[in-house]
């Protein structure tokens, strides 16, 4: 078996599940659950050091999900690594459920809620100070998107990051291009993205989002350089496994419809008779 | 006041490790010694208020009290998001100190005045919104605001102001000071304003008027009892806040009053739903706005008469 069998089949169970979620009461923002899940799988799997037994652990990593509304993939994962019951997504916006659209830290495990864009690296930088502070090892990881990166609070943090040399702060930005209302070149055109971030001060790579080699040797060693930020420009796909979802506006707002759920499902290679 | 409040806030810090100073570019003359002593814990964000506020927050989840510091409308409006997102949804010890609520900035123009804070900071839910009228309320509203597990919201006064209470005060977040007692009619303040409260009390004196007078230090949450006794004890009920007319203080007693199902003569004194554009130093604002010692006592006296 090829050495990325495990972190594909994983991955297409994440993006069944945010199939499932979103279908359940005809929520949005699907895209952006399959555009971030290759991502997850390798943070989830290798990089960051959680216990789901114990997710309050001091030395754990932190991670802050700054695209809320990309609450479904997470939730995914977190399931199938057993922060909470996999019964718990069948609950996902349901009337008294467990799980709200966008990701809350009522639910175990997760550090920090968020929804509004341009809340997470802000918060991150404050965690990243205090774990300097004492001299803790953890590292504070932030998944952003695109349109978080409209957001003049993310450029804020931008700065104040490069300037105090926080080197225990990862940015990841899911970079699907997408924003909520069209491409995001012809909105806010982030590029040339890379060289703005190096010129901020980070230390900047840019790799494919969905190739889980690049992922998992982008992140192997933290930080990329001594004293500066590490920032991953993850090039993804919005929509990605869903052929007629990728690289759509509509994949934002709309969830499979009932009569698709079978063959999407088959698209992604999963046996899903009950949703999990 | 914000001499004390910065003095104060070094003292505790001294002994507190888990005090953090988060700065947005403002406290020129003030916070430099904190600065000095604690550089391990004290952050200048730069021009940067949501940054500041998210920054504190990011602190405060580990286990520190971050206090957030500014003038005016810079640390609670520009960044009202992450306080409500952030810092009041998860609850953490972030402390939200504005120096010159009110009209103290006045002439430098409506950028600069605090005149919405209480209202809007007390409808954010798990946020404590304390407004200490003299240095003494001041320095005990520090400790206090430091002792208190979660958000607080402080609005400090930025020069000398008068002394409002003349001995020692016992100081509780939610629980008023009366600083005159008086049978007749009651005076409730918040914030620096109330020391122009006892004034008109004291004025009220050669009408034969015993103004009782309560300093509201904490206006969220209200200390339901004081308001419930004075409505009582006495033939009215006067709010005083330099603030809009709508939302702070005034509607606070205002809710406690009509849930009692006690029926009180009761009038609010604040400023007019409008912005202050008319140019002048805080003093003579406050006497343009209806403010002056003077004018606090005739709304007692025409209240008075109205229940007789």
């Amino acid at each position: 078996m090829d050495k990325d069998e495990g972190y594909r089949k994983l991955a297409a169970k994440i993006r069944a599940h945010a199939v499932m979620m979103t279908n359940l009461r005809h929520s949005g923002h699907l895209g952006s659950s399959l555009s971030e899940a290759d991502l997850l799988i390798v943070l989830f799997e290798k990089i960051l050091r959680l216990d789901s037994k114990n997710s309050d652990w001091p030395k754990r990593d932190r991670f802050i999900l700054s695209k809320g509304h990309a609450a479904a993939g997470v939730y995914g994962i977190m399931a199938e690594k057993g922060f909470f019951p996999k019964d718990w997504l069948k609950t996902y916006y349901c009337d008294d459920g467990k799980l709200c659209g966008h990701i809350s830290h009522h639910v175990p495990g997760v550090e920090f809620s968020t929804g509004s864009l341009g809340h997470g690296l802000p918060v991150a930088l404050g965690m990243a100070l205090a774990a300097k502070h004492t001299g803790a090892k953890h590292r504070i990881f932030v998944l952003m998107s695109d349109g978080d990166c409209n957001e003049g609070s993310t450029w804020e943090a931008i700065m104040f990051a490069a300037q105090h040399k926080l080197d225990n702060l990862i940015a990841i930005v899911d970079y699907n291009k997408i924003q909520a209302l069209g491409k995001a070149e012809e909105i806010i055109n982030l590029e040339p993205f890379a060289k703005k971030l190096k010129d901020f001060g980070w230390a900047v790579k840019e790799i494919d989002g969905h190739n889980f080699r690049q992922i998992e040797q982008a992140l192997s060693v933290i930080p990329f350089e001594k004293s500066r930020p590490s920032f991953v420009i993850a090039h993804t796909v919005k929509g990605k496994g869903i052929g007629y979802l990728e690289n759509t506006v509509a994949s934002h707002y709309r969830c499979v419809e009932d009569e698709k759920l079978s063959a999407t499902y088959k698209e992604l290679g999963v046996e899903y008779e009950d949703g999990i | 006041m914000r001499t004390v409040f910065n003095k104060t806030l070094l003292k505790i810090a001294k002994k507190d490790e888990r005090i953090f100073l988060v700065l947005a570019d403002i406290g020129y003359g003030e916070i430099e010694p904190f600065a000095k002593a604690f550089p391990d814990r004290y952050f200048n964000v730069g021009v940067a208020e949501q940054n500041m506020t998210d920054i504190a927050c990011g602190l405060a989840m580990e286990g520190n009290i971050a206090v957030t510091y500014s003038i005016a409308n810079f640390p609670t409006l520009r960044c009202l998001e992450q306080i409500r997102n952030d810092v009041c949804y998860h609850n953490v010890n972030v402390k939200i100190v504005i120096i010159g609520g009110g009209l103290a900035y006045g002439a430098l123009g409506v950028s600069h005045q605090s005149t919405e804070d209480l209202a809007i900071m007390r409808a954010l839910p798990d946020m404590v919104v304390v407004a200490p009228a003299d240095f003494t309320e001041a320095e005990a509203a520090t400790y206090a605001m430091v002792k208190h597990p979660g958000p607080v919201y402080y609005r400090c006064g930025y020069k000398k102001e008068p002394r409002l209470h003349k001995g020692k005060i016992d100081f509780k977040i939610g629980k008023a000071i009366q600083a005159r007692a008086g049978g007749d009619i009651t005076l409730i303040g918040t914030g620096t304003i109330t020391y122009r409260v006892y004034q008109a009390a004291e004025l009220l004196v050669k009408d034969g008027i015993q103004a009782r007078v309560l300093s509201m230090h904490t206006v969220k949450p209200i200390d339901k009892e004081a308001i419930l006794k004075a409505a009582d004890e006495t033939r009215g009920i006067i709010t005083v806040e330099e603030h809009n007319i709508i939302g702070g203080l005034g509607g606070a007693v205002a809710e406690v009053l009509a849930e009692g199902g006690v029926g009180v003569p009761f009038k609010r004194i604040g400023l007019p739903d409008t912005y202050v554009h008319i140019v002048g130093s805080h003093d003579w604002l406050l006497d343009r706005f209806g403010f002056s010692p003077e004018s606090i006592a005739q709304v007692a006296k025409n209240l008075l008469k109205c229940r007789q």
